[in-house]
């Protein structure tokens, strides 16, 4: 380049027009404004990050944590139930259940899931909207194979990304009713439940002891379920274990029951209504109780269907009802033994003393008649007991009057809760002149006390009630708590100091009843002595009343009540069978199960007998044994 | 010569650049580690030697040269595009890459280099002190003729960034503030009122028609992901490869589009605030060379750049934070991608060109 060149060449670019249209001067304001847009743009992102990063990074690091950590419950197994030997009777089997997580739950899912799950909609829509803050909700236990792979499939494809498959704990009750009040069901947790404060560490979808045993002792069956969290990618595919907290099984529960005995006593009161208990009275450990009619507890495990729950609530025999503990039945003779003793004890009459039965007797202007329509002629009380006549007790109770029958009574538990160890025990009723003002602001008529002399008017009892008074007669007047599971230390309820003259009077009155030629004769064991009474009660007048249609409702109920040997009583048996007509109809009950029982303690008091010689061990081995009770269609029993 | 331009480089511009770049490298490193984009790394930091070799080729050639040039480039570049739609690999939907020799180029983000230059051409051929209507019309029509092309890709992100070089340009060359506020009036108006028409599931259908790739699992899904993924990191951040949200796959393209998201996991707040920094001195540094350049081309040509770096921050890190809507640009120098790193390397060699030409006559 040339020095003219440039001397042009600077000419040019130093001319005003150029100057004017290339100098990037007159566009320095505008420079100035990007840069203060520029500022306007940082502060404006880094305000951004400030609002996520510094002032609430919890939310999100929260959000970050839901997002990888899937926690899913490991289910406890709830403790078996046992018997006095440890046999099983209520199991577990592993089953799975549906699971929906909450912060996945798309509502237009629903209906295709309560479809495929056969839920109702309606219902499953309420219960995820109670769930409140819990992060999982179990909706279905025991899914079908079908639903299982509906639920792996649409898992898989990620379609229903909220479904989750655990495993659960089914719970495993035998079949046909067997038991079935002892043990009682789980069920869901309810809704007014779970608003309770005494549930608190229970969450929606729990289950729960709903009845028997299993809600007692729910707190010690039930276990802690443990949890399981699962580092998850965004597709849902696990990745890691980050921590798993095991479940704590729930503790088994040993009870008291003889699975043999309650077998017995299944199998004799198959058919009819009623309730059987049998207890040791020497320490109240309850060997078998039945009530009947029964329902199924494995149709209640986990989330019962509406029409079962209905057809079994509204059955007009009450299946729910544990008789044993919960009916409130005139106890009929049953009471006499008791009437016996007050009248010993507190000497209005003593072995001595005679009435005269001419088939009934008139008190306060009413007449009574016996049972015995041509009389009983002159009766004292041991044959009074044995061949249960009415008239003489009328007298006793006429000399007593109410107050001091209420004493005795009261004494052997009639009219007070046992203390058993199940829930919704019924107290029953023994009347008394302050019991009828406070019930009905009225006094106490002397001719209400020839009633409940034989058992009848006000008093009622539970058959529990009725055998616990009478084996703790036949032990010398020693009450122990009825109890279903074992403990150490029986409780003494109460302790009567009788004459030992008078006690020994009613027992052998009790001993006539069964060994000689008395009511509950059919109840005789060869070899041992049987104490009973026997109790033909009628069916409330209430009842009538309230117009059971059914005669054969009407009709009277039976009652047999057995303890022996007479030496030293072991075992107590109580047998309603309601409308049962006759109390001949409940002695062979009892004496099924009583000679179950001694049957097995021989056995096992001989076991060489058993082993060497089968000829006396079929002798002995009389009680059925599972395949026969099989047999006999009460399937389901153990393992 | 090559010393005076080596002592005369502008080493700050770089220095910002190359440790943007590095975090860049790193964190796509980090995001990505055992997934099947795991050689992203040692690509990019082959895009970035391979864009500094490009950047320092443009910094030695003369702005002006190029510009006189530019009618042809711009020819080139319109006949790219279309070759881009007809013959392109299409991917996610749309057709954005075109083979070049085994390299999968992206025409768009070299289309801005050449609309920077076309626009400094013209200004400074027209030697006006104001712009007219008339004016604006035919650089809007320059201008839309790529954007039209790209949105047709569909590309809807990359065709907007051509929006701030033309803006930017305009006003440096004297458009009436009068025109600017009339035109931004106009766009305040008409856009809410066009999207308010529209019903919800056609703004639906919008979004996911433009990205029908981009929203698999519900509107918004990235965005809250990002935010939970930025929110996680805190003040300090969860550490590097330590981020749950970008290891397990919830961020989306963490090497990409989303990685500013993934840093911020990683490096909390503090990161967040010196990466933003250094994006901050490196628009002001190219803002300073715009000052200093001695002619209005190299200023409508930094002006440009730096309009389109910042843009390209704000839409991408504001996306990150849930500030701005999805549109899926990248984020200069530190997203992984071939074409945008050397697209931001051969647009710094322009405003490297620039400065060491403030000497020049």
């Amino acid at each position: 380049m040339s020095i003219l060149e440039t001397e042009r060449r600077r000419d040019e670019e130093l001319s005003p027009e150029r100057l004017l249209h290339d100098d990037p001067k007159p566009a320095a304001g505008k420079v100035a404004v990007f840069q203060y847009l520029s500022v306007a743009v940082f502060v404006f992102l880094i305000s951004g990050f400030w609002k996520l990063q510094v002032q609430n990074p919890d939310v999100y690091s929260e959000a970050a944590e839901r997002n990888r950590i899937k926690s899913t419950p490991l289910l406890a197994p709830r403790g078996k139930i046992l018997d006095r030997d440890g046999r099983v009777i209520v199991d577990n089997k592993a089953s799975y259940s549906l699971l929906l997580n909450r912060d996945q739950i798309k509502w237009e899912h629903l209906p295709a899931i309560a479809d495929a799950m056969h839920l109702d909609y309606d219902e499953l829509a309420r219960k995820i909207r109670r769930m409140g803050s819990s992060p999982q909700i179990i909706i279905k236990d025991q899914l079908t194979r079908d639903e299982i792979a509906f639920v792996e499939s649409h898992r898989d494809s990620s379609s229903y990304p909220e479904m989750d498959l655990i495993r659960a704990w089914r719970r495993q009750y035998p079949q046909d009713g067997f038991a079935a009040h002892v043990v009682g069901y789980v069920g869901e947790i309810s809704e007014s439940e779970l608003d309770s404060p005494a549930f608190i560490d229970y969450r929606q979808g729990d289950l729960i002891g709903k009845d028997g045993l299993e809600r007692e002792y729910d707190t010690r069956l039930r276990g802690i379920d443990g949890q399981e969290r699962v580092l998850v990618d965004n597709m849902g595919r696990e990745r890691q274990m980050e921590t798993q907290k095991e479940a704590v099984p729930g503790k088994d529960l040993q009870t008291t029951l003889d699975l043999d005995l309650q077998a017995v006593a299944e199998l004799a009161m198959e058919g009819k209504r009623g309730a059987v208990v049998a207890l040791n009275p020497q320490n109240g450990e309850v060997l078998a109780m039945v009530s009947r009619p029964a329902f199924d507890p494995n149709k209640f495990t986990g989330r019962i269907s509406r029409s079962d729950w209905t057809e079994i609530a509204e059955d007009k025999y009450k299946p729910l009802l544990n008789r044993a503990i919960q009916a409130q039945l005139a106890p009929g003779s049953t009471f006499k033994p008791i009437m016996a003793i007050a009248g010993l004890e507190s000497g209005v009459i003593d072995d001595k003393t005679e009435f005269h039965c001419s088939g009934g007797a008139s008190f306060y202007g009413h007449y009574f008649a016996c049972h015995l329509k041509q009389g009983h002629g002159a009766i004292s009380v041991h044959r009074a007991i044995a061949q249960s006549c009415d008239v003489f007790f009328y007298n006793v109770g006429n000399r007593l009057g109410i107050d001091r029958i209420a004493h005795y009574a009261d004494l052997a538990g009639i009219g007070r809760k046992t203390g058993i160890d199940l829930p919704n025990e019924t107290q029953g009723t023994m009347p008394s002149t302050k019991w009828k003002l406070r019930m009905s602001r009225q006094k106490w008529y002397a001719g209400e006390t020839i009633s409940v002399a034989i058992g009848q008017g006000a008093v009622t009892v539970s058959p529990l009630q009725i055998v616990s008074a009478l084996g703790g007669l036949g032990v010398g007047g020693e009450w122990y708590k009825p109890h279903l599971v074992r403990t150490d230390k029986p409780v003494l309820l109460r302790k009567a100091n009788f004459n030992p003259d008078n006690w020994q009077d009613v027992l052998s009155g009790m001993c006539a009843v069964v060994n000689e030629g008395g009511t509950g004769r059919a109840a005789q064991l060869p070899g041992i002595t049987i104490c009973g009474k026997t109790g033909t009660a009628q069916v409330a007048a209430t009842e009538r009343t309230k117009g059971a249609k059914l005669k054969s409702d009407l009709a009277n109920n039976a009652w047999f009540v057995a303890f022996g040997p007479k030496e030293n009583p072991e075992i107590a048996v109580v047998a309603l069978f309601e409308n049962g007509q006759e109390s001949y109809n409940a002695v062979p009950i009892v004496r099924d199960i009583l000679k179950a029982y001694f049957d097995k303690k021989a056995r096992m008091l001989h076991p060489e007998v058993t082993q060497a010689q089968p000829a006396i061990a079929r002798m002995l081995l009389s009680i059925p044994v599972m395949g026969d009770l099989q047999a006999a269609g009460l399937r389901g029993l153990s393992r | 010569m090559f010393g005076r331009t080596f002592r005369d480089q502008d080493w700050p511009l770089l220095i910002v650049a190359l440790v943007l770049c590095i975090l860049g490298v790193l964190q796509i490193y980090s995001a990505t580690v055992a997934t099947k984009w795991q050689d992203a790394w040692w690509k990019q930091i082959v895009w970035i030697l391979s864009g500094l070799v490009m950047m320092w080729i443009v910094s030695n050639m003369d702005y002006h040269v190029l510009m006189n040039r530019i009618v042809y480039l711009y020819g080139a570049c319109v006949l790219a595009l279309i070759a881009t739609l007809v013959i392109g690999n299409k991917v996610f939907g749309s057709t954005r890459w075109i083979g070049v020799g085994g390299l999968k180029l992206q025409t768009s983000e070299f289309v801005k280099i050449i609309l920077i230059l076309l626009l400094a051409k013209l200004l400074t051929d027209w030697k006006l002190d104001t712009l007219e209507w008339r004016d604006l019309g035919k650089l809007a029509a320059v201008v839309a003729i790529p954007m039209a092309l790209v949105m047709k890709e569909p590309d809807l992100g990359t065709s907007l960034t051509y929006i701030p070089i033309l803006i930017c340009s305009v006003l440096m060359a004297g458009l009436r503030w009068k025109y600017l506020l009339i035109l931004s009036g106009i766009l305040l108006v008409t856009l809410p009122i066009g999207y308010h028409f529209l019903k919800p599931y056609q703004k639906d259908r919008l979004v996911s028609f433009i990205y029908p790739d981009r929203d698999p699992k519900g509107t918004g899904f990235q965005v809250i992901q990002s935010k939970i993924a930025v929110g996680n990191g805190g003040m300090w951040g969860r550490g590097a490869k330590e981020s749950s949200q970008t290891h397990l796959g919830f961020l989306p393209v963490p090497h990409t589009d989303f990685i500013f998201s993934s840093f911020a996991e990683e490096h909390g707040f503090v990161g967040v605030v010196i990466a933003l920094v250094l994006y901050f001195l490196l628009i002001m540094q190219v803002v300073q060379n715009a000052q200093t350049a001695t002619d209005r081309a190299g200023l409508y040509i930094c002006m440009a750049v730096a309009a389109l770096l910042l843009f390209h921050v704000l839409v991408n890190v504001g996306m990150v934070v849930g500030r701005m809507p999805v549109t899926g640009i990248p984020l200069p120098l530190m997203s992984s991608g071939g074409s945008n790193t050397w697209s931001v390397f051969l647009m710094l060699g322009l405003v490297n060109s620039v400065r060491l030409r403030r000497f020049v006559n």
